[in-house]
């Protein structure tokens, strides 16, 4: 009886003296672990599968690296790795356009909670819904695009069904939603701009693009920062624009990779795991190039403060 | 002895008939079925057979889950082995070659052994064979053929052709008139298929094309080069609607539904909506697909949909009977007649609803098509092959200079798929 109180306080202490560094951790616990189980471990598990050969029925081959042997000289690899690189670059359009119409619609007029709300609205909506307004409007026999050339003087064009045009077609499809999310990440940014350095600037004689770029642009480094970062995100990840608007097609000139990786394993006439890890495992070491870069500047960034 | 035979047949059925009544009775436990039918019509249908067999079975406790069809292609892999049901819907011929090698199917030969299965449903036993063995059953097909615009070709003076001459000549005067030959949506790629069956199967015949679709001969080969110069023929002649590699298969019917298009290489259920678009059986009628080399026997596509048991199912001998219960003659007049599946009974002593075009696929199904009955291009082909193959049949729809490039790519696939 009396030991069994000893031990007691004995623990109790030992809680009460570690509290304050275990608490977090605690915290902390639930979410580390679904993050171990969710994303860490499936990460080292397409490591290893990517190694061999499986159907997703029978028993998995070791077969080393012949998946990537076969990346190698896979001209569809390279068709979705080159597209991958468009995104990349066209994509980042999003930021400067969603600069100017937050700088737009920085201003205090009747109704422009109605305005800001209808240009954030393309970010509201699904994908999905994104990308078949884009199918019509493209549509060569009914849509509004080739009714729009036409006035002008300008041939019709069957832009997703063009081999060199579709993925343009489906960036800029993207960049409507994705644009407004830029907006909104530097309306809130505007908000926190200082006042008095604008005064500054312009008792100095700044006005109009140097005011721009001297004064407010590394206001919203921030802003910038975050809209960089989720652009980048948002363009490794383009899966559902091209699943809706052209299936990858037109014969297979608009994948990413993503959307192989998804057509080699999961799709009707896929269920190679193996080969599609293989994808999956390039996708990642792109995404793992760029994400290091974000956390290396966020790191000097707090260092600099 | 025609009369002979024809009453040991009703004998042999009402015998068939009692024994199936007989063993019903005793079935009790759970029936786990999983359909792919989720389109609303076929649904329904599904339910009501399910229901009758209920109603015959009071003891048994039936439980069906209906799968979004596409979504189904994906999930069967994970129920076969996880949590399988007692029985499933899937696909004939390649389409199950997967899972009966992974031992996920079972073993229905059994049954394909009582005559009144074996013989009745013979013209589709090929296409659920594989290794000598029956791995499941069909509850339904459907013809493949050219629909097109009866009062337009009436308009135009034309009529159904039986050879390539007569095709391409019809063709022409439908160009002149202003039209397209052929509506086609090629987004979703398995179209292309389905005219590439038609022209190799018509140019090499039955065998040749089977042999191409499982390994054995090559797509760099003088054979497949005919039948894509045969192609390009009409490519060249813009015989095809443009753009259609922007469309799927649906968007590609107000072509013809509005007169732009005159004709559509489809399978039977491309009829409902163009009834649905407000065209009537005068205007919309059917031939087979023409002769191209003289002489080469003609042989169809008629996709096959099929009633599978698991390996891990555990009602089986209830399952046995549903699937017995399933091909009877009776259940597959009703199930595909006009208001249900509106397709093509499996089971010989069933009969097809008065319907034109259920009438002329079957006429043309059992009695013009001697080479042979193919399942699709995506269903006789491994899924791998099939897809980049379709790809390639795209490109080359599009872009008919590249063949060569295509050919050689189709040709490096097939040596590494097919080890």
């Amino acid at each position: 009886m009396a030991q069994a109180s000893v031990a007691e306080t004995r623990q109790s202490s030992w809680w009460h003296r570690n509290q304050q560094q275990l608490t977090p951790w605690l915290f902390l616990a639930p979410g580390i672990l679904f993050f171990l189980f969710y994303v860490i471990f499936p990460i080292f598990q397409s490591f290893n599968l990517s190694l061999f050969s499986w159907d997703g029925l029978g028993a998995a081959e070791f077969v080393g690296l012949n998946n990537y042997e076969e990346l190698y000289y896979d001209e569809a690899f390279y068709t979705s790795l080159k597209n991958n690189l468009i995104w990349l670059v066209l994509y980042l359009a999003a930021i400067p356009a969603g600069l100017f119409i937050a700088l737009f619609l920085n201003q205090t007029v009747t109704g422009i909670r109605l305005y800001k709300s209808l240009f954030f609205f393309p970010f509201v909506i699904s994908q999905v819904v994104v990308g078949l307004v884009f199918t019509w409007f493209y549509d060569p026999t009914f849509g509004i695009l080739n009714v729009v050339l036409g006035s002008v003087g300008l041939p019709p064009m069957n832009i997703l069904g063009d081999e060199n045009w579709v993925t343009i077609g489906i960036i800029v499809a993207g960049l409507w939603p994705q644009t407004a999310y830029c907006m909104i990440l530097y309306l809130t940014g505007l908000n926190a701009v200082d006042p008095e350095q604008i005064e500054a600037g312009r008792l100095d004689g700044a006005k109009g693009w140097r005011m721009l770029w001297y004064i407010i642009v590394p206001q919203l480094r921030p802003a910038t920062f975050i809209a960089f970062v989720v652009t980048i995100i948002g363009a490794l990840r383009s899966f559902d624009l091209i699943s809706v608007m052209t299936n990858g097609g037109p014969f297979g000139s608009s994948r990413v990779l993503s959307f192989y990786m998804f057509e080699v394993a999961l799709s009707e006439y896929g269920f190679r795991m193996g080969y599609g890890a293989s994808i999956a495992v390039v996708l990642f070491l792109i995404m793992l190039g760029f994400i290091a870069y974000f956390l290396w500047s966020m790191y000097k960034e707090e260092r600099a403060r | 002895m025609r009369s002979m035979l024809k009453t040991s047949a009703a004998a042999f059925a009402i015998l068939a008939a009692s024994m199936g009544g007989a063993s019903a009775d005793g079935l009790t436990g759970d029936l786990k079925i999983f359909l792919d039918t989720s389109n609303p019509a076929p649904r329904a249908t599904m339910e009501k057979m399910i229901s009758q067999f209920q109603e015959k079975n009071p003891d048994l406790n039936i439980e069906t889950t209906v799968i979004d069809r596409e979504a189904y292609k994906t999930q069967i892999r994970n129920f076969l082995s996880a949590n399988a049901p007692d029985v499933a819907t899937w696909y004939a011929a390649n389409r199950m070659r997967p899972y009966v090698e992974a031992g996920l199917f079972e073993d229905v030969s059994d049954l394909w052994a009582d005559p009144a299965i074996g013989d009745n449903l013979a013209s589709t036993k090929g296409a659920l064979t594989i290794d000598g063995k029956q791995w499941g059953v069909p509850y339904t097909y459907y013809q493949w053929g050219v629909y097109y615009r009866k009062d337009i070709f009436d308009e135009l003076g034309l009529s159904e052709p039986t050879t390539w001459e007569e095709e391409k000549a019809n063709c022409q005067k439908i160009i002149d008139a202003g039209k397209k030959c052929y509506t086609i949506g090629t987004k979703f790629l398995w179209t292309a298929g389905g005219w590439f069956d038609y022209l190799n199967m018509r140019t090499n015949g039955f065998d040749f094309h089977m042999d191409l679709l499982t390994g054995n001969a090559k797509w760099t080969s003088d054979e497949v080069r005919q039948t894509f110069a045969n192609w390009r023929e009409l490519i060249d002649m813009g015989a095809f609607i443009d753009n259609h590699q922007t469309y799927s298969w649906q968007e590609a019917l107000p072509f013809m539904v509005k007169g732009d298009a005159a004709a559509y290489l489809m399978g039977n259920f491309a009829v409902a909506p163009l009834r649905d678009a407000g065209l009537t059986d005068d205007q919309i009628d059917f031939y087979q697909f023409v002769e191209i080399t003289p002489g080469v026997e003609k042989a169809e596509d008629a996709p096959t949909d099929t009633f599978h048991i698991p390996t891990n199912a555990q009602n089986k001998e209830a399952a046995r009977e549903f699937l017995k219960f399933a091909v009877s003659p009776d259940v597959q007049t009703w199930i595909n007649d006009g208001k249900n599946l509106g397709q093509l009974p499996v089971n010989a002593q069933s009969s097809v609803d008065s319907d034109k075009f259920l009438e002329q696929g079957f006429e043309m199904l059992s009695t013009n098509s001697p080479g042979g009955v193919a399942q699709f291009f995506d269903r006789d082909a491994p899924a791998e092959m099939a897809k980049v193959a379709m790809e390639g049949l795209q490109e080359f729809m599009v872009k008919p200079d590249n063949l060569d490039k295509i050919l050689d790519r189709l040709d490096r696939a097939q040596t590494r798929i097919y080890k």
